[in-house]
């Protein structure tokens, strides 16, 4: 069916429009649903963090606004359209509005990579990987700029912080992939998926995927700024940390960027190590739309994952953060790389 | 070789600390410790230790245990009680004997310290469980804590 729809409105604009403007019109098209999904999505894990959170520390949770608290954060968002924006004295104007785009539109472009099922994949390169990978490196432009342009001490001491961590494990998000990448031999998301179609990567690759895919969380849920790893807006130290500065709708774009970042994080774990939009055994290989609910089912475990983390561990110190990373992750993840090229080269993978 | 029994040890604590935290989001429904306070008004019960207000309670027949010996008035830091104090015969002996005539309780300047309810010998003033205090004028937060009427329970003295 979502196939059918897409396909009829395609052939529909072609035919009343001349060629050039019709794609046009097409992608402004895929860009304003992309950035619908953003939107949602992005409230509801907030709205979902809250919850989630609350019932770890024993509470209940916004419950008032909406059917269990469901609109909670549509009021919120409404509430911060309406605020005023303020900005610091002597702050660089121009870098200090830019910032905000930099992080949501790198979290955009990351989004247009994922494959949502079989036909809801917006983007589908040859580099998927390789892409995600350089993309979600660019948000810590925006998180840089944002901090130094804000002309306070705790942005910018938040910012730099953020840049070390996120160069750090940008690392080990990059060769925790890689190591997948030795078995399915492609960087293309949907050719990754399609090799699954014979087992899970993670039963694939058996022991070195699931030291990966550990890696891989732990470092994901560093680069994306989040608890244990959330130096970058420690509040007990910085105030918020390199977006004190921003108000309304402004910090609401961070706010809304580092929640949809959480998501991609999940979302490339369950393409690369779970299947994607694939279906448990094959179960129900029959129904292809149901694959944005497997897919989703996967993410939204993972997001879960990254939550019980965050409210279970305490924060790292700098130099404690360094030397995971350095000392531990990146070395185990070179062996670990050298293991799994050993088992695709002597055929040890499991295939069903 | 401490380093890998160091990534073991890590993961071991890691794994044990997100068990404990996934059991309580499990059995979190049932132990939510938030109250959703006006809507359960009726059934809040306030828990033992809590300072709400200083009280003193009377028996049915209006009888309270303060002798008016004002070692609450001594210890309060900030001036909230104030015993108007009288002397008056005493029946059974027929000596002349202090009695309090009027408690004055200052709500607006209690700190909720304490240290008039541990230093009555008599228990004559406990913490009230009420909590709701905000009013329009605040002439009405310094309060008579003896009823009108209300006398010495016998044998408190003793």
């Amino acid at each position: 069916m979502p196939l059918r729809i897409t396909e009829n409105i395609h052939n529909w604009l072609f035919s009343v429009m001349p060629e050039g403007v019709a794609s046009l019109v097409e992608m402004t098209l895929i860009a304003v649903v992309y950035l619908t999904i953003f939107a949602v999505a992005g409230l509801f894990l907030v709205l979902l963090e809250r919850r989630v959170a609350a019932w770890f520390q024993l509470r209940i949770g916004p419950n008032r606004v909406g059917p269990q608290g469901l609109l909670q954060t549509m009021a919120d968002a409404i509430k911060l359209l309406t605020k005023e924006l303020t900005g610091t004295e002597k702050a660089d104007k121009f870098l200090y509005n830019l910032a905000p785009y930099f992080v949501i539109i790198s979290a955009l472009m990351a989004l247009a990579v994922i494959p949502f099922s079989a036909e809801f994949h917006a983007f589908d390169i040859n580099i998927g990987i390789f892409f995600l990978i350089a993309i979600s490196s660019i948000g810590v432009i925006g998180i840089l700029l944002g901090g130094w342009s804000s002309n306070n001490k705790y942005a910018l001491i938040g910012a730099m912080r953020s840049g070390v961590q996120t160069i750090s494990y940008e690392l080990s998000v990059g060769l925790s992939l890689l190591t997948m990448v030795v078995i399915t031999g492609s960087l293309q998301l949907s050719e990754i998926i399609e090799v699954q179609k014979s087992g899970w990567l993670i039963l694939q690759g058996h022991i070195p995927a699931a030291i990966a895919f550990m890696v891989f969380m732990i470092s994901g849920t560093a680069e994306t700024n989040r608890a244990p790893f959330d130096m970058v807006e420690a509040e007990s130290e910085l105030g918020a940390g390199f977006h004190t500065e921003y108000s309304g709708m402004k910090f609401a774009y961070f706010f809304l960027a580092e929640f949809i970042n959480m998501f991609i994080i999940s979302a490339i774990a369950a393409t690369v190590f779970f299947g994607g939009w694939l279906s448990p055994f094959g179960i129900t290989e029959s129904i292809p739309e149901l694959g944005v609910f497997w897919f989703l089912l996967k993410t939204m475990a993972l997001v879960f994952l990254m939550m019980w983390f965050r409210w279970t561990f305490p924060r790292l110190r700098v130099d404690q953060l360094l030397t995971l990373e350095w000392k531990y992750l990146l070395p185990i993840n070179l062996v670990n790389l050298v293991l799994m090229a050993l088992l695709v080269w002597l055929n040890l993978t499991l295939r069903l | 070789m401490s380093y890998f029994s160091d990534i073991y040890k890590g993961i071991k604590t890691l794994l044990t600390g997100m068990s404990v935290t996934g059991k309580y989001f499990v059995t979190s429904r049932k132990g939510a410790i938030t109250q959703q306070y006006p809507d359960n008004r009726d059934t809040l019960q306030m828990f033992e230790r809590f300072r709400g207000e200083v009280i003193m309670p009377h028996t049915d027949d209006n009888e309270h245990r303060c002798t008016g010996c004002q070692k609450c008035e001594i210890a309060c830091p900030n001036g909230t009680i104030e015993i108007i104090w009288d002397r008056g015969i005493d029946e059974a002996t027929g000596k002349k004997k202090k009695k309090i005539d009027q408690f004055v309780y200052h709500l607006s300047m209690c700190t909720m310290c304490g240290l008039c309810i541990d230093v009555c010998p008599h228990d004559a003033i406990k913490w009230g469980q009420n909590f709701e205090n905000s009013v329009y004028d605040r002439s009405t937060l310094t309060r008579v804590l003896n009823k009108p009427g209300s006398t010495l329970m016998q044998g408190v003295e003793d």
